[in-house]
């Protein structure tokens, strides 16, 4: 079986397990918020992408309205459009395919096929990771949010706790480099500024707003912040190529 | 059912978002400025996010034992721990501290 050879499918099966493990985590947080069963479900199935899942049920969390959390989400998906125009120049889906295609665009899959030199190797890739995840990614969704659902008292277990980790973690790998340090830096303090004054869930996104005025005057690498959240070649893969064959997709 | 609204309303606009890049012509792509904006954004977002589920209550501003869940969660990533390994020690560090006293 010439699959079980092929380097992209190798990645993207590891990276499945690695990013579709956290589903838990997403599923305990969002249960532990007071989402239902079947809206935590919704989140991973029709949502799909990890940060403006935890986006939408942080700010809920913290007493933002319905609104506010729906355009964390939004503005924390912006990227998947971005990526969405990099794998469309890169694999060249053709007909029905860009529809299903695009609903696996999330950083993972991007990453895993981009990291590949060759077309078919591209594809199969994108495919492994974003199916991969997406299966598991439910899986283990479905996993937290009965899990969590059984714990009790979500503050007892440090569930508020696990909730500003997972951000972090989420963070923590686009903080590559000085610039996205400032920006980070700006983004928090506004925030700290702006909580006493507006609504709950609003700091939200007037760093939102401080972070893409930023990115809009100021002149730094342009795929800044579009790092993976889980990176599928932090181990041993020959190159750590993400960066140079992203950017040389843009030609 | 408004929060369903928003929830759906939430899960449509990602897909179009997804979607529309795969419509958008490569030529936007040489602007390197949008690519820019949505990831200086996203960087802006996940920290805002980071610092209200820290010490936001609400409207206040409060230092409670989500700071040490802050703390360990920075040292677990600073180790290099997996993911599901930095939610479970920040998830531990806040129940700890609130075994201890300090909610």
């Amino acid at each position: 079986m010439k699959l079980r050879e092929s380097p992209a499918v190798k990645v993207g099966l590891s990276i499945s397990i690695a990013t579709g493990l956290y589903g838990v985590s997403f599923g305990a947080l969002a249960s532990a918020s007071g989402f239902t069963f079947w809206q935590t479900m919704t989140f991973s199935l029709f949502m799909f992408s990890g940060g403006s899942q935890f986006a939408f049920i942080g700010v809920v969390a913290g007493g933002g309205s319905g609104v506010a959390a729906m355009t964390a989400a939004a503005l924390l998906g912006l990227r998947n459009g971005i990526y969405g125009m990099q794998m469309n120049a890169l694999l060249r889906p053709k007909g029905w395919l860009k529809y299903p295609q695009a609903h696996i665009t999330i950083d993972e899959s991007t990453a895993t096929a981009s990291g590949q030199s060759s077309p078919d190797e591209r594809r199969r890739g994108f495919w492994t990771a974003g199916i991969g995840i997406f299966v598991l990614w439910n899986i283990f969704t479905a996993v937290g949010a009965l899990a969590g659902d059984a714990l009790g008292d979500p503050k007892q277990w440090g569930l508020d706790g696990a909730a500003v980790a997972a951000f972090l973690g989420l963070l923590w790998p686009r903080l590559k480099g000085r610039e996205p340090w400032a920006i980070a830096a700006a983004a928090a303090l506004a925030t700290v500024i702006a909580v006493p004054f507006v609504p709950a869930g609003v700091p939200i996104l007037v760093a939102a707003v401080v972070a893409g005025a930023i990115g809009w005057f100021s002149h730094g690498r342009s795929d800044e912040g579009m790092e993976p959240d889980v990176d599928p070649y932090a181990h041993g893969h020959a190159e750590p190529g993400g960066q140079e064959s992203r950017e040389s997709s843009a030609e | 059912m408004n929060l369903w609204l928003w929830i759906l309303v939430a899960c449509g606009l990602a897909y179009f978002t997804k979607l529309s890049g795969y419509f958008v012509p490569a030529k936007l792509l040489r602007s390197p400025r949008m690519m820019r904006v949505a990831g200086t954004m996203t960087i802006g977002l996940l920290a805002s996010l980071t610092v209200v589920n820290a010490v936001a209550s609400g409207q206040a501003l409060a230092f409670d034992a989500r700071l040490g869940a802050l703390a360990a969660g920075a040292i677990a990533l600073w180790l290099r721990a997996p993911f599901l390994v930095v939610v479970i020690v920040g998830s531990a560090a806040a129940a700890c501290l609130r075994l201890l006293g300090w909610h």
